[in-house]
Parts: C-alpha cells; structure tokens; sequence
C-alpha cells in the first residue's frame, strides 16, 4: 500500500511539471508576443527595452526562462509582466472570495445531486424520475453566465431581491457576505446537480443488476440496507471523485464565467484578466494553483479507491 | 460479445424477477439488440420530439441564407441602424436616437428585434447557430474517437503505456476546461499556428474546433478506461484470450461492445458540452471572433446591451437552451433504449 501510495505522488509530480511546461509553452508560441516590448511601455526606448530584457532575462535560452520563472514562483517572489506587482500578493487577495464561493456551491451541489440522483434512481421510469430527469437536463443544458445574466437581471435589477454582483468579505459583514454570494452559488450549482445526478442515477441503475447485489437480496437483507450498503456505497465512489476534480477547478479558476458575470473578482477573474494581457507568470501561477489542487485530489481519490475496492488494489 | 445483457445476461431489476421480461412478448422473438432499441425509442415520444425540436433548429440554422434573403429582405451583416419600419401601423426607428435597439416585432423584418448596429436578430442567429452547431458536431466527434481509442488502448494494456496515457489524461483534467480553452484561445487566436502543412488563421474555425475537441478527450478516456481496467479481467475476455484472438480483435470485438452504454452516454453530453464551452469561450473572447455570429458571441455581445436590451441576451441564449436541451433529452432516450436494463423498468410500468 504505502508503494501504491507513494508512487502515485511520485507521478503527481510529473504531471505538475509537465502542466507547468505546457502552460509556459502554449504563451511562448506568440509571435510578437515579446513582454519587453509590453513592460517597456509605448514610449520605451530601444535601450530601455534591452535593459528590460536583460532584467528579466528574456534573452536567455527558452528553459532558462522556464527554470528562472518557476524558481521564483516557488520561493514567492514572482512578479507580474504586464503590472510588475508580487502575484502571491494578488492570489491571497483573490483567493478568499473563489474559497467562499467554492466551499457553498460545493456543498449545495453534492448535495442536491446526491438527493436527486438517487431519487431518480429508485424511482426510474416513474413520474417523480421524468419531472427531476428534465429539470437536471433543463440545468445540465444553460450555460452559467446566461442563467447568471438572467438572475442578475429578474432578481437583482428588477426585483431587487439581490445585490447586483460584487464580493463582500465574511469578516466584515456576514450578512452582505452570504445575500452576494447566494445567487453565484446557486447558478454555479445547477450545472453541477444535473451532471452529478445524471451519472449517478445510471451509475446505480448499473449497480442493481451487479452479482453482488443480487447475492445481499437473495440471503434476504432489507431494500434499504441493500439500497444504502451496497448500492449507494459503490456508486458513490464516481461522484466523490467528480466532486474532488470538479471542487478543486473551481478553487483553480474553473469558475471563471460565474465569477465574470457575478464580478466577483476571484481566481478566476483574475486568470481571465492574465490571459487577456497575455502574462505568463500571472497565468502560471495560477494554473500551478489549480494543477496543485486537482492532482493532489486526484492523488487521494486514487489512493481511496484502492483502500475502498479490493479489486483495483490486488491488480496493481 | 460473449455476455449478451439483452439475451441471456443478468438482467438487472431484482425487485422483479425475469417475468418481468416478457413485457416486450408483444415484440417478435429473434430481434437484435439494437434492433429493439429502435423499437423501444420509436416509443419514446418526448426523446423523439426534443430530437425533432433539435433537428428543426438545424435546418432552420441551415436555411439561415434563404432566410436573410426572401424572409427578412437583408444580409448577415447589414445594418439598418437608421431606418424606419412599420410596426402595426405605427413607424418606429430600428435603433432609436438614445442607441437602444428595436424588440422583436413578430413580424418578417426583425422577426426578434434588432441590435445596436440594426442587423436582424434572427438573421445572425440562424447563421450564428451554424457555426456553434459546427463547432459543437465536429468537437464533438474528435472528443469521442480519441477518449474511446485512448481509454480503451490504456485499460487494456494497462503498464507503462497506461502509465504515460493516463498522466497525459490528468494534465489536461488538471486543467479547468474552459481555463485551458481560454488560453489556448487567446493565443491561438492573436497568432494563428501552423502545424507541417496546415496553416491556421487567427480567428478560423478551426481554432475553436480543435480546443473544444481536445479539451473534453480526459472527460471520455478516463472513465472508459476505469471500465475497461474491470471487463479486461472478466471471464468473457479470458475466454477470448484463449481462443488466440489478437489484442486490436478482443479490444474492438470483446471489449468496445461493453463499453458502448458509456459511449452512447457520452455522445450526447459531449455534444452538448462542446457546444456550451464554445459559448463560454466566445463570452471570454477566446472562442469565435466578432464580426463571425455564434451563439455564444452574441449571448456575450447581448449582456452588453442589459438593461436597455434584454432580448438581445434572450433571443440567442433560449435558441443556445433550447438545442442544447433536444441533444440531451434525446440522447437520454436513446441511451434509455439501449440499456437493457432500463428495459426491465419500462417493461414493468
């Protein structure tokens, strides 16, 4: 186990730095794209920008760059092209609002996707399965920053209910806190809850007709207990690490539409705004941030699953 | 396929017990089993009609020039931005003095309003649908056959090759899909990239293209590779293994039959997927390039316009709704038709 377990990390890893390899890959093949010339300004001599150059070493050799910019993300002293600011600085002030907007809608769509999948489940066929099957494929099919435009617009400009996007910090005023964020929770969610159900209805549907399951029946256990100690257990194990993945880009800046339509200002504000100005340490930072976040979950949902299933364990 | 589910297999249901098969004894014996799929979604009304619904949005959106031509009596791009319509008698200007654009007049001319610069709604969101509808079909089918190639490859010779495939897998799923979309995007679309032969141009369709396709491959490959890891150590495969079939025969003959529920799950959500992260990739700028109409495009051109405008988000977002909705709700019709053991449930209602 402890071999499984470590290398699993090992391979973790790897895949950090091939991420990180490929984001500052992909921002290198710009042509014109040379940040002397961004840094410098329009009014930049060509001295001024040779100075620049050799300041941030953009006339060394491709991986010397690569090793110098990861250098510095790692000991925290990496700074902006396009802005010159300390971008560890810029992630803990953009941080707390893609937390709180994360840990809410994280927990609303487990939830309810869990509660609805399994009621579509043993339900299957019925009318309580038809009416949630189409309301998760109505959720499954709007894209977020429509729904959010449209919340924005009925339950904010019109109807006042909602203030019109924009963060309040849980410190200085948890109610302002929670009425900013109920309704980006909520948008983001709904893609979420139709997804999760969807997959989990069928993932259950699977189980049932499983050898084991029909073994629990046949030595005569109730439907609940086949239902929750059988069945759900197994199926539970695609959704939780779904929810890992899925948790993890969030907190990385995979909420990105939310966050642009809702103006929060959060992580994934932030990328969009790096991407735009096409800053490679911003967005490397950033995408070290999410890759950091979803291997590691990924890591320990692999290392679940081979604690959890007998089968993957004894086969590798 | 040496477990036949619809034949012989353990079919599902326990709650009921194999008597509940006959429920298709109305059906003649010796169907195969797709075959009696065929039979079972042709009985699905509300998956049929979300199909047809789709189906009328695509050759709506195919007729976007017959449209423009003998129905609103203009172009894609022309504007009208100072002229004056009739409306139920009553002249009004298509984009007033203060720059807020005409609402949908119902009737031939500016059918669903107009936009700031007076082109027709309906016209670009007819054109604007062929592009999205390209996008979604053509990403949709590069996602599909390399997540089953890939997936299958790396679940059945598992090691080292499985090793390299699936940490491949997990630096693109590490990625947020539409982080990765927008990046590649903003680049691609500032540089344009050419690749050997192939030049691609800042602002092609291509570009949006390829990065949807690319982007969801892990969604597809990881998962079939999971199933593949369990059905690779079945007895079925074994049996096949020792009859000496090659690996490519057992992979595609044995293995791919088993895993097509997962796939038929797919298509359609992959589809759909495709088509709403070209949406959100044309909202971030990173997806179509303006003047070229998508529905995502002007969804993000639209909220823009919000207040003064609201059918300007409306008018493309339903139509994106809308289709998106007929590929899911169909898909999940067919894929209700296919598993034979949702069969046994709508056997017993």
């Amino acid at each position: 186990m402890t071999r499984f377990i470590v290398r699993r990390l090992l391979s973790a890893i790897g895949v950090l730095i091939a991420i990180s390899v490929l984001t500052f890959l992909i921002f290198q093949t710009i042509p014109n794209g040379d940040p002397a010339l961004r840094l410098g300004g329009r009014l930049a001599t060509p001295s001024e920008i040779a100075n620049i150059r050799r300041e941030y070493g953009f006339n060394k050799p491709i991986y010397v760059q690569y090793v110098d910019t990861m250098k510095k993300i790692l000991d925290g002293t990496v700074v902006s092209y396009s802005q010159g600011i300390n971008i560890d600085d810029q992630i803990r002030r953009v941080l707390p609002t893609t937390l709180s907007l994360a840990l809410g809608a994280g927990f609303i769509w487990l939830f309810f996707g869990i509660v609805f999948g399994v009621l579509t489940a043993i339900t299957a066929g019925r009318w309580l399965d038809r009416v949630l099957t189409v309301l998760a494929l109505i959720g499954v099919s709007c894209p977020v920053f429509f729904l959010g435009a449209l919340v924005l617009y009925y339950l904010g400009f019109k109807a006042g209910i909602i203030p019109l996007g924009g963060y309040v910090p849980l410190t200085e005023d948890p109610w302002g806190w929670f009425t900013h964020l109920i309704a980006p929770w909520l948008v983001l969610s709904v893609l979420f809850i139709g997804f999760y159900s969807r997959v989990l209805r069928s993932t259950i549907i699977d189980t049932l007709g499983e050898d084991y399951v029909r073994t629990a029946r046949a030595k005569g256990l109730s439907n609940r207990r086949v239902l929750v100690r059988h069945v759900l257990r197994n199926s539970l194990i695609p959704i939780i690490s779904l929810w890992g993945l899925d948790f993890a880009q969030v907190i990385g800046g995979g909420a990105i539409l939310t966050e642009s339509v809702f103006n929060l200002h959060g992580v994934g504000q932030f990328a969009a705004e790096s991407i735009g100005r096409l800053d490679i340490p911003s967005v490397l930072v950033i995408v070290m941030l999410t890759a950091c976040a979803v291997v590691l979950l990924s890591a320990i949902v692999d290392v679940l699953y081979a604690l959890l299933d007998p089968r993957i364990r004894l086969s590798s | 396929m040496a477990i036949d589910p619809v034949i012989g297999g353990p079919a599902g249901d326990l709650s009921t017990d194999l008597a509940a098969a006959p429920a298709e004894g109305d059906l003649p014996p010796g169907l195969g089993p797709y075959q009696l799929a065929w039979r079972r979604l042709r009985r699905n009304r509300v998956a049929l009609s979300f199909g047809a619904l789709f189906l009328v949005i695509v050759i709506a959106c195919l007729l976007a020039p017959v449209y423009a031509d003998d129905v609103a009596h203009t172009t894609l791009s022309a504007n009208h931005i100072t002229e004056k319509i009739k409306v139920d008698g009553k002249s009004r200007e298509v984009v007033s003095l203060v720059g807020i654009p005409i609402g949908p007049t119902w009737h031939s001319r500016f059918f669903l309003g107009a936009d700031r610069d007076g082109r027709d709604v309906a016209v670009r969101l007819f054109y604007g649908g062929r592009n999205s509808l390209e996008i979604g079909a053509l990403s949709m089918l590069i996602t599909v056959v390399l997540g089953v190639l890939l997936g299958i490859i790396a679940g059945y010779f598992r090691g080292p090759l499985d090793g390299v495939l699936s940490r491949a897998f997990d630096v693109i799923w590490a990625y947020p899909p539409v982080l990765l979309g927008v990046a590649l995007g903003a680049v691609l679309n500032i540089s344009g990239i050419t690749v050997g032969p192939i030049a691609l141009h800042a602002g092609s369709l291509v570009i949006p293209i390829m990065i949807v396709g690319i982007v969801y491959v892990p969604y597809v490959a990881k998962p079939i590779r999971g199933q593949v890891l369990g059905l690779r150590e079945r007895e079925f495969v074994d049996a096949a293994r020792q009859q000496g079939l090659s690996h490519l025969r057992i992979m595609f003959g044995e293995i791919l039959p088993n895993v097509a529920s997962t796939i038929i799950v797919f298509v359609p959500l992959i589809m759909a997927n495709a088509i709403l992260l070209e949406a959100a990739l044309s909202y971030l700028g990173a997806g179509v390039q303006p003047p070229n109409p998508s529905w995502g495009t002007m969804i993000s051109e639209g909220i823009r316009e919000i207040p003064a405008a609201i059918h300007l988000t409306l008018v493309p977002g339903i139509m994106l709704v809308l289709a998106v909705l007929g590929i899911n709700v169909f898909g999940d019709g067919v894929r209700d038709a296919l598993d034979p053991r949702a069969r046994v449930r709508i056997g017993r209602r």
